[in-house]
């Protein structure tokens, strides 16, 4: 595997050989090795990695119409992870784009073998994911809801049912179970040959033996790829090396940045059974028991999930750890032990063999695909979390689909190499985080669950202090931030009791944060958002602005614009808040995980003009975002400076000092629609303006508040948040903010036409509120988001975005409602009459409550509204 | 290839269990009706030739040993983890010896002791302590029979007389003068003492005189030659036994102390005592304790040596030694069913009287003595075939060892231990407690026939073995621990631990035997550059 040869076969159909060596599953028929093909000096597209992901992206591009495609493979094809991997294509998965690529997998690799002629083992034997627990039941019915609007079959069935579909199972301690029916297996290897074999009829040019040194990038450009046996310029270089993606990133003199890491997997095969095993019988899932099971050639795969992995290549790769690649009972012995406890009839079976094989693992438990950040055509698949085979065909279509149309048909930012940067490239955050990680396949994941490791990286200058106070944190794109406040004397449950599909235990310190906020007045710590600072010397910030963003930026100094940055299509790049801080200079706010994301939006899409700067200020400001009714007292007793609405108008920004600090940026937006102001201030005064903040609020009676209350005040006030609700798919007229868009600005700006268009035929989909109106709080489950809406029982879409509103005392729901014709499914414009003449329901885990549809927040909530003509609508988070 | 060693025990397991459990519920039956002081396995006291054929503790002690699932005693309430733990911890001692103490750099690391009773109360006894105006160590344990008296008075004296012993002549006037003139005595021993491990305080006058009359004879005798740490050890022994029988003849008006020195003298002990002094380690045994020194070979692995001879009728030289001493006639009655005389199983031991005195002597001690010692049956009765006394001697057998760098500890531990386990496996288990590393070849199931229940097992069980570890502080008690928990397997089965622990006083004698342990470990290091300097 590890062997760089110099030799070379060249993969082309029309080569006799080939024939013979993908039917024998390359048992090394190459007694006469094929004449080494020298390596074209240049090529469109090289994609290095020839395994699942790199076979299927060279599928795809080339059935997309590129011709000029050369895959490099190290070793040979199929030969790493990919060959060692247990082929289980599964659409039991909790998020939507990931569930969508498995089930474009499955249909994919079903009809692989009449395509190519090659045998893929491809079997129909479909899954059951089961339930020990009523809250893993509860979340696979949540996956079976998700399933089922999609048109996937899926069934919720009983233990006496797994049964009869698997005489072996013990299902003694089982409350339920999920069958998808359509889930396969597949002989991975041979799937990704027969993927090479069709891409190589499409001309795509495959060398085995052939391993990349690093990739040349000029100017933020990819011009070619270094490798052992020459030099291939290129337009486009597709790193699908697996394991050892980062350090490819890592080599070229420009590092490109993919936080994966490897942790040995282990699972076990064993000879055939007495009576040998179906290889129809289907695939049992126990993540209870942290195991999955298939049939393997009349006997059994299986492997799992431990809770104790190991990670390795820490230091790149090593050839002490390659070789210690051994077999570790010990380790393995728990998931021995749920095996027998799950089919004891398998105590007399025989054993074949313990297999290890690393799999990649990414921090937050997605892949990663996409273009870098800091160099244009470097693309990357990788990190699949060891669901390769699943993910394999549908990410190489998506990236494929990225490459070619410069975004892929679906919203994949949730799999955004940019929503990584530098900061989750270390490698002890890896090796810690993946450690996380991988027991996470398996654990229950229950709403709002955060992780644990790779914590306090970043985080503001008054952590101690909050930390102090009660606060208890989450983490965002390595920041800090505050959930809530635990008053004095209220102990919480623990970690792992806390954990619940059902109202959970900080309801009511929530409740008088948010009552706190909407009667008084509370400080949030905001200074997680983005911040950055585009000037120039001339009127380029201006002019470039107004065309990157829709609402019209040519506002007086001092004013604060709240804007879409959208894409060719309309769509939402990011939401962000606009201070023009001068003539020809703003400040732009957005949120968290925006860091990477605008900074290259804006790198690419700015002219390059040395007079025009772009600087990323995140780390200079500490934000703190001051909530309620009495911020304007303390503001205005803190600088003694008028701050009321005559003086100090809602969207309006100004320097001025607080306490001894002077400087201080302060703009009257708090990202929730009630009054109040946000402080941006230089962070050695961070310290100080909280402590005189805290001292003179203690009269209006100010606390802290965290994000938590942040969200139910802005999900009431119907207020979307990119990167939850907001997407790269959704324009501003869908989501009713048409008055954020200002057409007639007199210049153009992206999207304009799509907008345009919109406004003149209607919209395909409108961002709703929901009420839910017999749900009990106390009594029911939660909504999360990903719930599918029904419109008088049929499914119109998902909600994106819930929280409970404690001034309804209802649940609120956001999300997105189409209007699917009924015959033909096809998407129809989606009118005001359409949404208001429906009756709705909600699906929590198959459970349907009644909803009553909005399309524009209560205005009795307003009531404290400082200016009645602006309704501050925008905000920043995703949780 | 370790795989199949490995699993080789796994495919016996349920049949030794299953038959273990058929055979005992009888024999506890009538064990019932026996009173514990009888079911003592060092003597056996029988007025009743049918009664003693009937009883042979051992050999039931074996039945009981192999059986696991304790069928006699219906679903007996469980010890919890920590219970199980608590009892076990309840007399665990350790000492670490300061590296360099001013004076010398100790080979002694330092030691861990422990012991679990069996008989209520206990009948062993340890000590340990510093020898002060000489170098080195001394550790001993001390298993008692017919009672603790004599193991007790062993273990509050014997060090004093060997300490004194080894005193050069000028000490031993320097603290004969402060006696004579009032002064403040020179410390000789640094104690070393668990808080249950008393000193008799009434008793500390009567045994301090004997003391200063043994020194006022060393100083009489001055030979003016350098003190010989064996010849100090076994005059000692000799010495204090002497001084027992003398004082049991002698009485003491205080009538507390005049029985006391009488139970003394009648009950028996034991003695297995180490002096470590630099490279130079010196066993004195006396009876069948045992003490075994943990050598660590160059591959890792570890083996036993042992540095004393059980003295028993297992032994042919002790046999031999016995019969040399007696008239040929009485060759036939000497040793009879492994016992001295058939009654003694240790064929040394302090005390013990009444295989040391003439029948007359016996007699009119007897008389003379308190009503109590009237009243006892067993003092009364004069062994058989009593002809030419003494039949016993407290002289011990000396071994002399140079510490090599791989010798890393020494064991000494009552019978208690050592008729449970095997000294290759107390050397193995203590040697992996003590480097903290668990010599588990990882698994590879190769070509061999394996099936998913097997290795289950295997893992099972290696699991269980590194987790004991983790338990225990100390060596002794983890060695205690897998004294009375091991399985079949050589590994703890926490519930086995638990029903053994869990027994009642009157039953647990049965089972198991005192256990006493004393694990001392060595400074390689220093030994090595001993050795160096040597050279």
């Amino acid at each position: 595997m590890f062997l760089r040869l110099l030799s070379d076969i060249q993969w082309r159909a029309a080569h006799p050989k080939w024939r013979r060596m993908t039917s024998s599953q390359r048992s090394t028929s190459t007694t006469a090795e094929p004449q080494p093909v020298s390596l074209p000096a240049q090529a469109q597209v090289v994609i290095c990695g020839g395994g699942i992901t790199g076979t299927s992206v060279a599928y795809h591009l080339s059935k997309m119409g590129f011709k000029d495609i050369v895959l490099l493979e190290q070793g040979r094809l199929a030969a790493g992870t990919t060959r060692f991997c247990a082929g289980i294509v599964s659409t039991a998965r909790p998020v939507s784009i990931e569930l969508k690529m498995a089930h474009y997998s499955n249909k994919l690799y079903q009809q692989l073998e009449q395509e190519t002629g090659v045998q893929t083992g491809y079997m129909k034997t479909g899954s059951i994911s089961l339930a020990q627990t009523q809250d893993r039941l509860i979340s696979l019915k949540r996956i079976a809801s998700s399933l089922n609007v999609m048109g996937i079959p899926c069934e919720i069935i009983s233990p006496k049912k797994v049964l009869q579909l698997h005489p072996l199972i013990n299902i003694h301690d089982l409350v339920g179970a999920m069958y998808l029916p359509e889930d396969a297996l597949v002989s991975s290897a041979n799937v990704s040959l027969a993927l090479a074999t069709a891409a190589s009829r499409n001309g795509v040019q495959i060398h085995e033996r052939t391993s990349v040194s690093h990739v040349t990038i000029q100017k933020g450009r990819v011009t070619g790829v270094e490798t052992d046996r020459g030099q291939i310029q290129c337009e486009y270089f597709v790193n699908c090396a697996g394991q050892w993606a980062y350090e490819l990133g890592h080599s070229g003199e420009e590092p490109v940045h993919i936080p994966v890491h490897a942790c040995e997997h282990f699972y076990l095969l064993t000879h055939p059974l007495q009576e040998p095993v179906s290889s129809s019988l289907p695939t049992i899932v126990d993540p209870d028991g942290r195991i999955y099971i298939r049939n393997w050639q009349g006997g059994i795969l299986s492997g799992g999930f431990e809770k104790n992995p190991k990670p390795l290549f820490t230091e790149g790769r090593n050839q002490l750890e390659i070789q210690n690649l051994q077999e570790d009972w010990d380790h393995f012995g728990p998931l021995l032990g749920a095996l027998l406890r799950r089919m004891p009839g398998l105590e007399a079976l025989q054993i074949m063999q313990l297999v290890n094989c690393p799999e990649s693992f990414t921090p937050d438990m997605r892949c990663i695909m996409g273009e870098s950040p800091t160099a244009r055509g470097y693309f990357v698949l990788a990190g699949m979390n060891s669901g390769g085979i699943s993910y394999g065909g549908g990410a190489g279509k998506y990236l494929a689909e990225w490459i070619v149309n410069g975004y892929p048909s679906e919203n994949v930012w949730p799999l955004d190499l940019k929503r990584f940067g530098t900061l989750q490239s270390s490698r002890t955050f890896l090796r810690h985080r993946v450690m996380e990680v991988m027991p996470l396949m398996y654990d229950l994941k229950v709403p709002r669950w955060d992780f644990q490791t790779g914590r306090q990286l970043r985080t503001s200058p008054l952590y101690d202090r909050l930390d102090a106070q009660g606060a208890r944190w989450m983490e965002k794109h390595g920041f800090e931030r505050v959930k809530y406040f635990v008053p004095p004397g209220n102990d919480l449950l623990d970690l792992d009791h806390s954990k619940t599909f059902y109202k959970p235990d900080w309801f009511d310190i929530v409740g008088s944060e948010v009552k706190c906020c909407k009667e008084a007045v509370c400080v949030i710590d905001m200074s997680s958002f983005t911040k950055f600072e585009i000037s120039s010397t001339g009127d380029q910030a201006l002019e470039s602005l107004q065309y990157l963003f829709a609402n019209d930026l040519d506002v007086p100094v001092g004013h604060v614009v709240h804007t879409g940055m959208l894409n060719e299509n309309g769509g939402y790049e990011n939401d962000c808040s606009i201070a023009r801080l001068s003539k020809r200079s703003f400040f732009m706010i957005s949120p968290t995980d925006q860091q990477v994301h605008c900074w290259a939006w804006l790198k690419n899409h700015l002219p390059d003009d040395s007079n025009l700067v772009l600087e990323d200020v995140t780390w200079k400001y500490t934000a703190l975002n001051l909530i309620g009714p009495r911020a304007v007292d303390v503001l205005s007793e803190l600088s003694y400076a008028p701050m009321t609405a005559e003086h100090f108008p809602s969207l309006f920004c100004k320097e001025m000092s607080v306490g001894y600090a002077n400087g201080i940026r302060v703009m009257s937006i708090t990202h929730t629609g009630e009054p109040g102001f946000v402080l941006y201030i230089p962070i050695e005064y961070a310290l100080h303006v909280y402590n005189e903040v805290m001292n003179m609020g203690q009269k209006y009676g100010i606390r802290n508040a965290g994000y938590y209350a942040l969200r139910s005040l802005r999900i009431e006030k119907f207020f979307a948040f990119w990167g939850q609700d907001l997407d790269a798919f959704t324009t501003p007229m869908e989501c009713g903010r048409e008055f954020q868009v200002k057409l007639d600005k007199g210049m153009e700006f992206l999207g304009q036409d799509v907008l345009l268009e919109q406004k003149q035929n209607g919209v395909y989909k409108r961002f709703t509120m929901f009420i839910l109106e017999d749900h009990d709080t106390d009594m029911d489950l939660w909504p999360w988001w990903g719930e599918p809406i029904f419109r008088n029982g049929r499914y119109v879409g998902k909600t994106t975005s819930s929280a409970y509103s404690y001034t309804l005392e209802r649940h609120v729901c956001l999300g997105f409602v189409h209007h699917f014709d009924e015959k033909t499914g096809e998407k129809l414009v989606v009118t005001t009459d359409f949404i208001n003449q429906g009756e709705y329901e909600i699906d929590i885990a198959g459970q349907r409550f009644q909803a009553k549809a909005k399309l524009y927040p209560f205005s009795s909530l307003f009531t404290q509204r400082r200016r009645k003509d602006e309704v501050e609508l925008s905000g920043y988070q995703r949780e | 290839m370790p795989a199949p060693a490995h699993l080789f025990p796994l495919i016996r397991n349920c049949e030794i269990s299953r038959i273990g459990s058929t055979a005992c519920y009888c024999h506890h039956k009538h064990l019932c009706c026996l009173s514990s002081h009888f079911a003592h396995s060092h003597f056996r006291y029988a007025p009743q030739k049918k009664f003693a054929a009937l009883y042979r503790p051992k050999e039931h002690f074996n039945h009981f040993i192999h059986a696991r699932d304790y069928a006699s005693t219906p679903q007996r309430f469980y010890l919890t983890p920590a219970q199980v733990n608590s009892i076990l911890k309840a007399n665990e001692y350790s000492f670490k010896v300061p590296e360099f103490d001013g004076k010398n750099v100790s080979s002694v690391l330092g030691f861990d002791s422990n012991q679990l009773p069996a008989n209520a109360p206990i009948e062993d006894r340890r000590s340990a302590a510093t020898c002060l105006q000489t170098r080195g160590m001394l550790l001993g344990v001390f298993d008692g029979h017919a009672g603790c008296a004599c193991a007790q008075a062993v273990s509050e004296r014997l060090f004093y007389y060997i300490a004194v012993s080894l005193l050069p002549h000028e000490t031993l006037l320097e603290i004969e003068n402060a006696v004579e003139n009032g002064r403040a005595l020179l410390p000789i021993l640094q104690w070393h003492k668990h808080p249950n491990d008393y000193f008799s305080k009434e008793a500390s006058k009567l045994y301090f005189n004997s003391l200063r009359t043994y020194w006022q004879e060393l100083i009489d005798l001055n030979s003016g030659e350098t003190t010989d740490v064996r010849e100090a050890l076994i005059n000692a022994f000799k010495r204090l036994d002497n001084d027992i029988s003398l004082e049991a003849q002698v009485g003491d008006p205080n009538s507390f102390l005049n029985y006391l020195v009488l139970r003394v003298a009648f009950s028996g002990s034991t003695a297995c005592v180490a002096h470590v002094d630099g490279v130079d380690l010196h066993i004195a045994n006396t009876g069948d304790s045992r003490a075994m020194l943990g050598v660590q070979e160059e591959d890792g692995s570890w083996s036993a040596v042992n540095l004393s001879y059980d003295h028993n009728a297992q032994n042919e030289n002790e046999v031999e030694r016995v019969k040399m001493e007696h008239p040929k006639s009485e060759e036939k009655s000497l040793v009879k069913q492994d016992r001295l005389l058939g009654l003694l199983m240790p064929f040394r031991a302090f005390g013990d009287v009444k295989f040391k005195w003439s029948i007359e002597l016996q007699k009119r001690v007897v008389e003379s003595g308190p009503d109590q010692l009237n009243d006892n049956e067993y003092t009364k009765f004069i062994p058989p075939n009593y002809h030419t006394p003494p039949y016993l001697t407290a002289e011990p057998e000396v071994i002399h060892h140079k510490l090599r760098p791989q010798d890393k500890f020494l064991v000494l531990a009552t019978d208690g231990l050592w008729e449970t386990m095997h000294r290759q496996d107390v050397a193995r288990i203590v040697g992996e407690y003590l480097t903290g590393v668990h010599h588990q070849q990882p698994i590879a199931v190769g070509g061999y026939k394996v099936t998913l229940g097997q290795m289950h097992g295997l893992l099972t069980e290696r699991r269980a073995r590194i987790s004991s570890v983790f338990e225990d502080q100390n060596a002794a008690t983890h060695l205690i621990r897998h004294a009375v928990g091991n399985n079949e397997f050589g590994t703890v089965d926490h519930e086995r631990l638990s029903k053994m622990l869990s027994l009642p006083e009157e039953l647990a004698r049965m089972y198991r035997d005192d256990i006493t342990i004393i694990v001392v470990q060595f400074n390689s290091h220093v030994i090595g550059a001993y050795q160096n300097e040597e050279l």
